[in-house]
Parts: structure tokens; sequence; C-alpha cells
């Protein structure tokens, strides 16, 4: 009953492709030169934008704090931001308070947790045996770090790139896994990913977590070795999201649809192997200051943990479409309140998160978009994580969709039917 | 109560002049950062009540993280951020600064200060606009000037006659004169 997209498909029945029932066309989108900012540069670059009647223009912006500000005060239509933005955003921590919107995923994981060669000699020395696991746990960090907290040195320090970004919480996750208290055993700090690489080679810092290219930076630079990417921590993790105000979605109806049609053309283009290179070559050209080479490295299903390794295959390091990528699951609202919770940036505990979740991610306003141009959507909101080892079939939709696997690397279990349950499994740290 | 503020801006002139605003107005400046190496270190050993911050500065985000509430930093730093005053937040945005405040301060009083910031970042920007254009048009004027020179030398015109033969192609193509003039140079060899 769907058709695929096809280009020659006139999105005529929702708008006349020329302007009208738009309310706005001049629009001003903000990114942030990472590896996944593609989705906003392809359907500028390759047309979608156009195609839809849109005349946009795309602002670099210098820090995600930016990004949210100039959102907010309206100095830009919209933006790329991290998926847990607009939800701290919606509740007012951290900055101003201002109800937003995510109605589209722009991809799933993208992250990696990287630390400094001599961290790794360490590691590697104290437990040797933890070093062999796949993935990797922060085991042999742990004991690191008893070692020196015995000999009384101060905690090593590890960044990510946001208070409010999946790397923050998957570099927590993986911490406190091993029973590492992310709060005292270490120093974590937030540096802008350009400045990673450099601060890890001279020490400031003895690990990360971000986005790419800045693991396969270090990595080629040989300052670094990556012990595990977010998708190993858990498959197919929510990443960025393409953010407005509420308001802003209020005023702007039918130029929030086109953007996402334009979106979600530009994100299967993204997904289609034998376009992956002009993307990497239109991103370096114009957007990101990284070689082809550095860039093409996970953008093409490779990803190299270390210097003196073959690059290995990881063809779902970059997820732009399948697996209904950009799909706004409220589940992964759900998933990422959890983490605010849990590490206290979100101090009332009877907070009801899924009522935040509803008015934050709202996928009606995706369907409505899936819909005009035929391709076919997710007609429930929620899914339980951590269930599916292999691809499986989402029968839930308009037309069954092929999912990704969706395990945490502890082999837990999100519920979101029962938060309360999941909490109770991450409750304290052993002394 | 005296305010103690950090600037942290690696435009060093924009800097000095800010600097310079907020002690006339009464304020301890402890310090100012132009680099982003050891930032988090530096302004945590300064223990400032206000931290303005240039906007197109990656380093924000650093600063963001001190908002977090967590038991080793028991007075977060949180953004200025009164929701009551839009219009002051607005007017940063637009003028490229933007200013974090330990929390519990009152709002009200680190508003004086953001509005001397604002000012001054307005009035810098101002001054690098009119900078900007000055040069654009000593630099436009040295191409007409150039594309006259070529014209009254290779067609044998005089000034005037050849200043007039710029403007009429301007006219004609709906350009501007500096466009043409660039159009002349660029052609002089190939065609003339």
């Amino acid at each position: 009953m769907h058709s695929p997209i096809d280009s020659s498909l006139s999105p005529a029945a929702v708008y006349a492709g020329n302007g009208q029932g738009l309310e706005k066309t001049q629009l001003t989108y903000g990114i942030i030169p990472l590896t996944d900012c593609a989705p906003l540069v392809i359907a500028k670059e390759k047309g979608f934008f156009a195609r839809y009647g849109l005349d946009v223009e795309l602002s670099s912006e210098a820090s995600w704090a930016n990004i949210r500000d100039k959102v907010l005060v309206g100095a830009l239509d919209g933006a790329q931001m991290l998926a847990p933005m607009p939800l701290a955003t919606t509740l007012g921590i951290g900055g101003m308070k201002e109800a937003m919107v995510t109605a589209f995923s722009m991809d799933l994981n993208g992250n990696g947790i990287t630390v400094s060669n001599d961290l790794y000699q360490r590691m590697l020395a104290a437990d040797p045996a933890a070093m062999q696991e796949q993935p990797l746990s922060a085991n042999a960090l742990k004991t690191v770090i008893k070692a020196e907290q015995a000999e009384g040195r101060t905690p090593l320090t590890f960044a990510s790139v946001f208070p409010f970004s999946s790397h923050h919480y998957a570099l927590r996750y993986w911490l406190a896994s091993a029973n590492i208290d992310p709060d005292r055993d270490v120093n974590l700090v937030v540096i802008p990913p350009p400045q990673m690489t450099g601060q890890l080679h001279s020490g400031v810092i003895s690990g990360y977590c971000v986005g790419e290219p800045w693991n396969a930076q270090a990595v080629s630079m040989n300052v670094g070795r990556t012990l595990i990417t977010n998708y190993e921590l858990w498959n197919n993790m929510p990443e960025k999201v393409f953010g407005v105000t509420a308001r802003w979605a209020e005023q702007n109806p039918n130029t929030h649809l086109a953007t996402l049609m334009a979106l979600l053309e530009a994100a299967k283009w993204l997904d289609q192997t034998e376009n992956r290179m002009e993307a990497v070559r239109i991103l370096t050209q114009g957007y990101i200051a990284a070689s082809e080479s550095v860039l093409q490295m996970s953008m093409l299903g490779t990803f190299q943990y270390a210097s003196d390794e073959k690059p290995r295959k990881l063809p779902d390091f970059n997820v732009f479409y399948r697996y209904a990528a950009t799909f706004p699951w409220r589940s992964h609202a759900l998933w990422f309140l959890t983490q605010m919770q849990r590490w206290n940036q979100i101090s009332d505990d009877n907070m009801d998160v899924k009522a935040v979740a509803e008015a934050v991610y709202r996928p009606d306003i995706y369907r409505q978009a899936a819909e005009a141009l035929g391709v076919p959507y997710p007609t429930v909101d929620y899914k339980v994580e951590g269930v599916h080892e292999q691809p499986w079939l989402l029968n839930a939709a308009t037309q069954p969709i092929v999912m990704g696997a969706d395990q945490f690397f502890d082999k837990r279990l999100f519920d979101p039917m029962n938060l309360e349950a999941y909490h109770r499994q991450f409750d304290t740290f052993v002394a | 109560m005296e305010h103690r503020v950090i600037l942290i801006d690696e435009n060093r002139g924009r800097a000095a002049i800010l600097q310079q605003a907020l002690v006339d107005a009464g304020y301890t400046v402890v310090g100012v950062i132009h680099s982003s190496e050891n930032l988090l270190q530096r302004v945590q050993e300064l223990t400032a009540d206000v931290i303005i911050i240039d906007m197109e500065s990656p380093n924000r985000d650093v600063l963001e993280h001190l908002s977090l509430v967590n038991r080793e930093n028991p007075r977060p730093v949180v953004m200025f951020a009164d929701n009551d005053d839009r219009e002051t937040i607005q007017a940063a945005v637009k003028a490229g600064v933007s200013a974090y405040i330990v929390d519990g301060l009152s709002q009200s009083r680190v508003k004086s200060i953001m509005e001397v910031a604002i000012a001054r970042f307005r009035e810098y920007q101002a001054m690098r606009k009119e900078l900007d254009e000055t040069r654009n048009r000593l630099a436009e004027r040295k191409l007409i000037e150039q594309a006259k020179g070529i014209l009254m030398k290779r067609r044998n015109m005089d000034e005037e006659s050849a200043y007039h033969a710029l403007r009429k192609l301007a006219m004609d193509r709906n350009q501007r004169l500096s466009d043409v003039a660039r159009t002349v140079i660029s052609m002089a060899d190939l065609l003339l």
C-alpha cells in the first residue's frame, strides 16, 4: 500500500513543491561539524530541501550551547541536536527552560571511547585477561583506578562532549558497569571534540567518548586506542536528532513537515552504500575539517581501534535510515530521562518522565511526513530495548520494517513500561 | 557585594575593552582567559561569581559541564538565563556574548554586568563592520583605478571616458562598478 521513495514521486499531494502552503521558506538550521551532521548537509547539497520548496542555509556552530541558545531565541529555526538536549531544555536543566520538540532522529551509533596509549598500557598490565574481552569492559580500568587510589594519586580525567549527550551517558554506563563511580573514581569533564586529540596527547585527559572523526583522528595520529564503540555498548543507540522549539513547530507545521520529508530523503540517500563516498567528499570539502581518509573510515563501515591493528568491519557504525533509524522512539527519550535521573541531573525522582517523553518526542508528526512520502513507519511509539541480538522484523508498522540489533553490552533489558525495575538494577556502587 | 568576573575571549582587543568597562562600572575582573588551555582548571582556581564568554568560543560547552549538580561541586555554575528576561538573552545572543553565574546569585544584579558586556560586544561588532566596509571601499576604489588605467592605456581613452565606459557597462549588466572593474582586469591580458 505504500510505495518506496521514488524521486519522480511528486510531493504535490502535500505541498506544490514550490513553497505553497509553507509558512516559511527561508530557513537557517544549525549544525556542528561532525560526521553526523550529514543528513542536513545532504538535504541541502543534494537538493532535497529545494525539492520541498525550502531555501535552507546551514550555520556551523561552535558549541552545543550555542545551538541550544540560538534555537531558543529564534536566531536558528532548528538544528542538529544531541538526542537528550531537547529533553533537558524542556525541563530547564542547565539553561533556559523552553518546550522543545523533535520529530526526527538523525542517526544511530557513531561514537567511541578512546584512551591514551599510556592508560591502555597500564590497563593491559593491570589485567591482561580483562583486556581480551569483546566488547571490552572497564574491568581493567577499575583495577588501575584502585591501585592509583591506594597510592593517593589524583583521579584520572575523562571527557565527553556535553552534559546531555549520548556520549556522556555511554561513558558513565561503561564505567559504572565495572563498578567505577563516575562522580568519585574519575573526574568527568566536557571538552569540544576538535580539542580532544590534543588534550589526550598532552595528558590533560586520559580518555574520552566522542563522535567521529575524533576517534579515528587519535588512532591515525597514534595518540590513543579506541576501546569500545557505542554500537557495542548498546547496539543502535540513538545519537542526534533534529530539534525545534514547540512554539516554532506549532507556528510552522507545513515547513516542519517539508523539512522532515527532505531529511527522510537525505537519510535514505545516505544509507545507500554507493553514496557514502560522495557524502564523505561533500562533508570534507565544505563542512568538516578532517581528511577524507579519516572520515571515510567509519562512513564506509569500518573502524580502526588502534594504529597497529587492521580496521575491523563495523557496518552499522553510522546508521542514518535503515532500522527505522529516523523514527523518534519515545522509548529512546525515556532511556535518556532514566539516565538523567540515575546521574542526578534530574533531582525529582517522582517526575512524570513519560509525559515529558511524549511532549518532546513527536512520532505523530514524523508519521505525517512518512505518510506523505509513502515510506513505511512504525505504528507504535515504544519498544523494549536489549532484546534482540540479531536483526528482527518490526510488524507494528505500516509495512514490516527490518530492525537492527538492540542489545546492551551488559545484557540488561530496558522495558519502557517498567522504569522502576530498570532503576533498581543500578542502585549503588560497591566501595 | 562585589562580583568577581572572569572574561573568556580569544579576541584580546575586545577583551581589553570589556575589562576596562567592567572595572569602570565597579566590578572586579579576576581573570581574562584567551586560550582553551587548562580552561576548566583556571576557571575553578579563580573562583568567580560571573563568567563572561564569547559565544563563538567552543569552550562554552566546557562551562556547561559546570552546571551539573554533583557532589564535588557544591556551587554549580548556571547559565545566565532569567526566563522572565528574554530580551536580555536575545540581545546577548545577537551581540555574540554569553554568561554563566554561580547558582544563587541574584539575576537582577548580574543583569547589569550583562548589559555592560552586551554593549561592548555590540560596539566592537559595529567597529569591526565599519572597518571591514572601509577596507572594502578602499579595495574597490583600487580595482576601479586599475581598470580605468587598463582602458586608458590600451584603448587610448582619457580618464573621464574610461570611467564612463565602466559605468555604462555596469549599468547595462546591472552589476556593481567594482565587479565590472574586476572583469576588465581579469580579461585584460586575454582580450585587449
